[in-house]
């Protein structure tokens, strides 16, 4: 059947098979492989990408799910050749060791900061609490969020260059 | 740690941001399932629903009449080629699809090759196999039985009865003295310990995809590999296709843990379907299927005794290991050491004599056994040690802090040869746990219990200290299938100075294109930013065999050292023909050779590169170009240790563990990337909470698995671990080139038996001496009760 998705601000429109999940239609329909699948079970939250502005586990929601709607992933991340503050973070603090959970725990970061500017810890580890990661033992996410939170324009605004 | 800053790229070593950070943070890693190719085809694996059962038929007409299935191979298709069991690292053999028998449950019986993954999946529900279930061996403790079911009627010679399952008997230390030493000793303990069969998980599960050349006749594999160039000869023994016309490819790769290091029947499997259609092969699997099929972890049932004097010195110890390797004997480890390096079980104390036992033995259960950060078995080692101290000072009412420091190796006994024949290389254990209980405040630690004891509060303090053996190995001992442990490197330096370094070990997350470029930045003074590093394609890396047992700084990054070096010995040359002196009037400094006495004249390493490539004359017998080549065969392995203090609250009602602080003093030797060195202590304690309080693979009577999803099988979240607090001390390893050590597995081996101490010491009101892992609300609510459950089966 017939699916069209904006994704990232892009229309797409694919003939698909209605049982179709939504991470397969990025990954293999749309060649958007950002977005990671890890576990089957909505566990593992590497699937994180957000539909119509929330965050939600696409190994479990069909393609059809999100015709007619927003789909933002990792890829839309980034505005202008800018990365945003969030991926900033993860490389300043490092967020991340081998990069497969990174996406969707990124996903979720932005979406917890659109909402609550200034986090304390335990609201960013409550906010990725349905996210996996088996490399970082989450002290780094939590620190790379900070930054991004202490950090709203990103680096850039740090012509001195200094960090957090 | 704090934010490293963009603007700071140390030449050499120092926290600097990771170069492979860049396409992560964008989505734009390679993964292997990112990898697309033209006419691919999508494979998917048939599993067996039974523990143990004979395959009667397989009917795949049903299958094959599906319009988009292209394939379908069985193990009799196989069987025809000679293609139905491969190697294992271990010298077992495995089937690659089943003839004959099942042997546990989630193995590989038939694999179709379809147009799309989803018609791959819906062929499998098509094809009928018919099973005549066979009683199947769930407890390792009951698998020399004189009337246990025989797994393996495949291997020659195998008959039911006592000896029908058993796959080694190993043995390490002196039995005779340290019998001496228990006879005379003032106070023994003993204990059973269950170290549960857990999973690495890694987040990205197992896959490939395969190529075929039929004209070339190469094969290009990509796949989710630890171990490339090992791998490349297991598919030519198994596939029958020439060494030279393989290439494996590692991408970027969704962790390792030692999960991809051996070979899956999966894999071979796409190579097969490959070879068959003619075309491209996908196969990843499920998280079910990893969890259910590919390389567990531990499974060891440790019998540990400790003797010791009145006052507290530790005499000795000893242990009875009964190891569960699975239905094939698929441990990934040097082939001298069946049990891996659990002789290093001394830990880190001046013993008198030790002694250790290991029989391996079959079960109905997934093959593999080394794997999930374990340093080759040292895990277990280091659990069984550190709980068996623990009891002691339990059994003796001293504090386990004052008994391990009494205890520990001094500076001045390294090089320190333990009780079973390792030769630690460096350490200053004292220093190091001092450093711990200073920054955990343990004094006030134990007020605080005190008081918290008095209002009927479980709080528990939980210590421990290791010590790894890291870095196999020397080509003398340690091999994998005949193949000597020692890596090549290559490093190339470009007319610009620009360098290109090409390494055998392969990354996983562990940030090797930033650390290898440290390593070479530091040795040639030249900017991270000018080396690439390039790793996990056999068709461009010299040999080596992979990234696992914490080897990679020591063996691999030892290799990038000396390769710079002797590029530096040869810009000498180069720098003398320039500059018209002798070479020994040369002297350096980073990232240049000057004339002794007049620092103004000299040359860099990029003026020397162009140089090289140049019409320069150079010395007889010195040939231009400026890149040197080696294998780096370590003298020793590396002993890194540490010293960790956990600090938990246990809910009495309901059982519930919290883990509420974590110090973790690390001395990895030194440290190329602290920020990089940070993380992967941080990973591993995480890893250790898992172990200890969630995560377990466990089975039912009937051989079903209890722990095939991740609803069932617990990882710790950013809610179960608290902010690590972490500090250091830096021993340099003697014998490596820049001092360093592993340090990848460190917290993994370390931590679990801190949670667990831990909890122990908050249930020590209770009388209760010891209980297995994981400790569950469920486990430890019985441990209160005095009646500790049996975690690995159902049927307790």
């Amino acid at each position: 059947m017939e699916v069209t998705v904006t994704v990232n601000g892009d229309t797409c429109t694919r003939d698909v098979e209605p049982r179709m999940l939504l991470i397969h239609f990025l990954r293999d329909e749309l060649q958007l492989t950002g977005s990671h699948w890890g576990c089957d079970t909505s566990n593992c939250g590497a699937c994180v990408v957000w539909l119509d502005g929330a965050p939600l586990k696409s190994c479990t929601a069909l393609a059809v799910m999100a015709s007619g709607r927003d789909v933002r992933t990792v890829e839309g991340l980034e505005h202008d050749g800018e990365l945003d503050p969030v991926q900033q973070g993860f490389i300043a603090c490092h967020g991340l060791q081998c990069g497969f959970c990174t996406p969707g725990m990124m996903m979720t970061a932005r979406w917890l900061l659109d909402h609550i500017p200034d986090p304390t810890e335990a609201e960013i580890r409550e906010a990725i609490s349905g996210q996996i990661c088996r490399c970082t033992g989450y002290e780094n996410i939590v620190r790379s969020v900070r930054w991004a939170a202490a950090h709203p324009d990103g680096a850039a605004a740090q012509p001195d260059g200094k960090t957090a | 740690m704090t934010a490293v800053p963009e603007q700071v790229t140390p030449i050499g070593y120092g926290s600097m941001r990771r170069k492979e950070d860049a396409r992560f943070v964008r989505g734009k890693g390679t993964y292997v399932d990112d990898i697309q190719l033209r006419g691919m085809l999508h494979g998917a694996v048939l599993r067996s629903p039974h523990a143990h059962a004979r395959i009667l038929s397989v009917d795949v007409t049903a299958a094959e009449a599906h319009p988009k299935v292209r394939a379908v191979i069985t193990g009799e298709t196989l069987r025809q080629r000679g293609m139905a069991w491969m190697p294992t690292l271990s010298g077992d053999q495995q089937a690659v699809l089943a003839t004959d028998k099942v042997r546990f449950q989630g193995q590989e019986v038939a694999f179709v090759v379809a147009d799309d993954r989803y018609a791959a999946r819906d062929a499998l529900e098509l094809i009928d196999v018919e099973y005549e279930p066979l009683p199947p061996v769930m407890d390792a403790r009951r698998a020399l039985d004189a009337g246990a079911p025989l797994i393996r009627d495949d291997l020659p010679g195998r008959r039911p009865g006592p000896a029908g399952n058993h796959v080694f008997d190993w043995e390490a230390g002196d039995a005779a003295r340290t019998e001496e030493v228990f006879a005379r000793a003032e106070v023994t303990i003993a204990e059973d310990l269950l170290y549960p069969r857990v999973h690495p998980a890694p987040l990205e599960t197992c896959g490939a995809v395969a190529d075929f050349d039929p004209i070339a006749g190469k094969l290009t594999i990509w796949s989710t590999s630890q171990a490339p160039h090992a791998h490349r000869l297991l598919y030519s023994l198994a596939a029958g296709i020439p060494e030279h016309k393989i290439r494996v490819i590692s991408p970027d790769i969704g962790g390792g843990f030692g999960n991809k290091v051996p070979i899956y029947p999966g894999y071979l499997c796409a190579v097969i379907g490959s070879l068959v259609c003619g075309r491209p092969v996908k196969w990843v699997e499920d998280r079910s299927e990893n969890l259910m099929s590919t390389s567990f972890a531990r499974d060891y049932h440790m019998r540990g005794e400790i003797a010791a004097t009145r006052d507290g010195t530790i005499l000795g110890v000893r242990v009875h290991v009964l190891a569960d390797h699975g239905a094939f004997n698929g441990a990934a480890q040097p082939s001298k050491f069946p049990a891996g390096f659990f002789g290093v079980f001394t830990g880190s104390y001046d013993l008198q004599a030790a002694y250790c036992h290991v029989t391996g033995v079959y079960t109905n259960k997934a093959p593999g056994g080394v794997a999930y950060a374990c340093s080759f078995r040292i895990t277990e080692a280091v659990y069984l040690v550190e709980r068996m101290v623990d009891m002691l000072a339990f059994e003796l009412g001293a504090d386990p802090a004052e008994l391990r420091m009494k205890n520990l190796l001094r500076p001045d006994q390294f090089p320190y040869t333990c009780a079973t024949g390792w030769v630690y290389d460096s350490g200053d254990y004292a220093r190091t746990l001092q450093l711990a209980l200073d920054k955990a405040g343990y004094d006030g630690l134990r007020r605080e219990q005190a008081a918290r004891r008095e209002r009927g509060e479980l709080m528990g303090i939980g210590v421990s200290f290791f010590t790894e053996a890291v870095g196999a190995g020397p080509r003398k001992h340690m091999d994998i299938l005949g193949l000597g442990m020692a890596d090549g490197c290559e490093l190339r330096v470009h007319p610009t100075g620009a360098a290109v370094l090409h390494i055998s070990a392969q990354t996983q997350g562990q940030g090797h294109e930033t650390t290898f470029a440290q390593i070479v930045a530091e040795e040639l003074g030249i900017s991270p930013d000018d080396i690439d590093v390039v790793h996990g394609d056999t068709d461009q890396t010299p040999f080596g065999l992979g990234t696992y047992g914490s080897r990679s700084t020591p063996v691999s990054g030892a290799a990038a050292a000396v390769v710079a070096r002797r590029v530096r010995d040869k810009a000498r040359i180069v720098a003398a023909a320039m500059l018209e002196v002798a070479a020994d009037d040369l002297e350096w400094e980073k990232g240049r050779w000057f004339v002794r006495g007049d620092p103004d004249l000299g040359r860099t390493i990029a003026e020397i590169a162009l140089a090289a490539h140049s019409d320069l004359e150079l010395p007889d017998g010195v040939e231009g170009h400026l890149d040197a080549s080696c294998v780096y065969n370590p003298p020793n392995l590396t002993y890194p240790c540490g010293a960790y203090i956990c600090v938990v609250d246990v809910d009495p009602g309901t059982g519930k563990v919290s883990v509420r602080r974590f110090v973790a003093v690390d001395d990895c030797g030194v440290r190329i990337n602290p920020m990089i060195v940070e993380g992967q202590i941080h990973g591993g304690l995480a890893d250790g909470v898992g172990m200890a309080l969630m995560e377990v693979i466990a089975f039912d009577s009937g051989g079903n698995c209890l722990g095939g999803s991740f609803m069932d099988y617990l990882l710790p979240t950013a809610e179960e671990c608290p902010s690590w607090e972490l500090a250091e001390t830096v021993t340099p390893s003697p014998h490596h080139p820049i001092g360093a050590k592993g340090v990848g597995e460190s917290a993994t081996v370390g931590s679990p038996p801190a949670v667990v101490n831990a909890v122990l010491d908050a249930l020590r009101p209770f009388g209760v001496r010891h209980a297995d892992m994981p400790l569950t609300p469920a486990q430890v609510w019985r441990a209160i009760q005095g009646r500790p459950l049996r975690p690995d089966l159902a049927i307790t």
